[in-house]
């Protein structure tokens, strides 16, 4: 299943690697991520169809725009789609209103029906919309243009410790697995097991906290005394003002909807 | 004249021991001096690490002082100055190279110093130069071999122009190319080094006097030839 939904858990080189360039990528990228979290605000606050609808198209346009990677994305969507198939199924049963369907002693409803469909549409657009804008962006200028955003300094070290980090501890737990393996160790549902893996998560943290002591004292080593510097190179050009006039013209445009479709 | 009689670092009578463990370091005096470049060897735990930690202030002995630049050190803020002066290269690039590029990396020491952002890039982007690592500027760290990487970590420890150099087992995990790479890099530089290492050969070519360390007292060992180092050890272990 993890491979099909092509999650990468493990790898943050992320889309990065598949993605062509695109007039997207030439956005200034803390923009991109105001124009995601806007658009992904208009969208949830949302409460008829037609904006909705105008709006997953929206996001079908930039995805195209962006050149995603086609079967990455639908790869992607399907991972969150599954969930949605289910809210559609579940949530008539558990909302009131009128009946579409009795037996069983379980009546579905019409209400609860519209409220699944619309919360699959917005969980679709925002998705995809974020995959086109933010999922572009590799990991790192992610994290420093929402330091330029004004997002706490603390967070934004910590995704780029997690960031540098994770390839480390994930290439640490392999080679253990690769020792449990190389002595015959193989995975069952017995009490071995299970306390094998205890063993195996609690060493994992244990280098984890090991390896944090010593970067912090490689780091001391290199005058650090609190205070991390990032990058801030980017400067906005004209298609970026542009491009906030887009946006903020098709947004205007999804707020519009919701008051003339009442 | 009195720099060459003042040591960089010294230790002076220092004593130190992890909790419930007997002592690592037992009253040892140790100095190094300008121009010197000094062999430290031992056994696996002999405390060898520990006493480079000693002289950057990561550590704090129980007893004796840590003198480091003519001034004797004791609290954590006393020591800022000394590691910005006294460069440590870590047994593990991966614990040194935290950025997520190379870039980055070799400007967090200069940044730290107080260099605007422009004077950090342009220094080190000097130092990469320097080491002949310039096309590296952009990658991403941990994308980099192990080779490569202890390279970077050297440039991000060279890029604050320390006057000591600390090196924890340079040689640790690098193959003959990269191995002979660094002997090379390290040769040219200037700086008074300690050098932590287990490789013989590598500290023959590079050290001009060597001390042991065992059972924690620091003793001199004088040697002509890797072999007869590889002897003195020998008769040690």
């Amino acid at each position: 299943m993890s491979q099909l939904l092509d999650h990468s858990a493990t790898s943050w080189r992320g889309q990065s690697l598949s993605h062509q360039d695109s007039v997207v990528d030439l956005l200034d990228p803390s923009l991109r991520v105001l124009a995601a979290f806007g658009f992904a605000f208009v969208l949830v606050l949302s409460q008829v169809f037609l904006p909705l609808i105008t709006g997953l198209g929206v996001a079908l346009l930039v995805a195209m725009l962006a050149r995603l990677d086609l079967r990455r994305t639908f790869k992607r969507m399907l991972a969150m789609d599954l969930f949605m198939i289910c809210l559609i199924f579940l949530l008539p049963f558990t909302t009131p209103g009128t009946p579409i369907w009795q037996g069983f002693g379980l009546s579905a409803s019409w209400q609860g029906l519209e409220h699944g469909l619309m919360i699959a549409l917005k969980a679709n657009g925002v998705m995809l919309m974020l995959l086109a804008l933010v999922g572009t962006l590799s990991p790192v200028v992610l994290a420093q243009s929402l330091a330029k955003l004004k997002v706490p300094e603390k967070l934004v070290h910590l995704m780029l410790f997690t960031l540098r980090y994770l390839d480390v501890i994930n290439q640490e737990y392999a080679r253990m697995r690769l020792a449990m393996r190389a002595r015959a160790f193989v995975m069952g549902c017995n009490c071995h097991t299970w306390r094998t893996i205890g063993y195996l998560i609690g060493m994992l943290l244990i280098h984890s906290l090991e390896r944090s002591e010593r970067i912090f004292n490689a780091m001391k080593c290199r005058g650090y005394q609190g205070k991390l510097y990032l990058h801030h190179e980017m400067q906005w050009q004209r298609r970026d003002r542009l491009f906030v006039g887009l946006a903020l013209f098709s947004l205007t445009i999804l707020i519009g909807m919701n008051f003339i479709w009442k | 004249m009195e720099i060459n009689n003042v040591p960089l670092l010294a230790l002076d009578k220092v004593s130190f021991a992890y909790p419930r463990r007997p002592a690592v370091l037992d009253q040892v005096n140790f100095s190094l001096y300008q121009g010197e470049r000094v062999a430290l060897m031992g056994d696996n735990g002999a405390g060898k690490t520990t006493l480079l930690h000693l002289l950057v202030g990561l550590k704090k002995p129980l007893v004796g002082q840590v003198i480091a630049f003519g001034t004797a050190r004791d609290s954590e803020k006393s020591f800022v100055d000394v590691r910005a002066q006294a460069g440590f290269l870590f047994q593990d690039p991966d614990d040194q190279l935290f950025c997520p590029t190379v870039l980055e990396d070799v400007m967090f020491g200069p940044l730290n110093l107080g260099f605007s952002r422009i004077e950090a890039k342009l220094r080190a982007e000097q130092v990469l130069h320097q080491l002949g690592l310039e096309h590296f500027a952009c990658r991403i760290t941990h994308q980099l071999s192990g080779g490569e990487k202890r390279m970077i970590s050297l440039a991000s420890v060279l890029a604050m122009t320390p006057k000591v150099l600390l090196l924890d087992e340079p040689t640790n995990a690098l193959d003959t190319a990269a191995r002979q790479r660094l002997i090379d890099t390290l040769k040219g530089l200037p700086q008074a080094m300690l050098i932590v290492s287990h490789d013989h050969d590598f500290l023959a070519q590079i050290s001009t006097r060597s001390v042991v360390l065992t059972s924690g007292k620091l003793s001199d060992s004088d040697y002509k030839s890797a072999t007869e180092l590889t002897e003195k050890t020998e008769k040690v272990a």
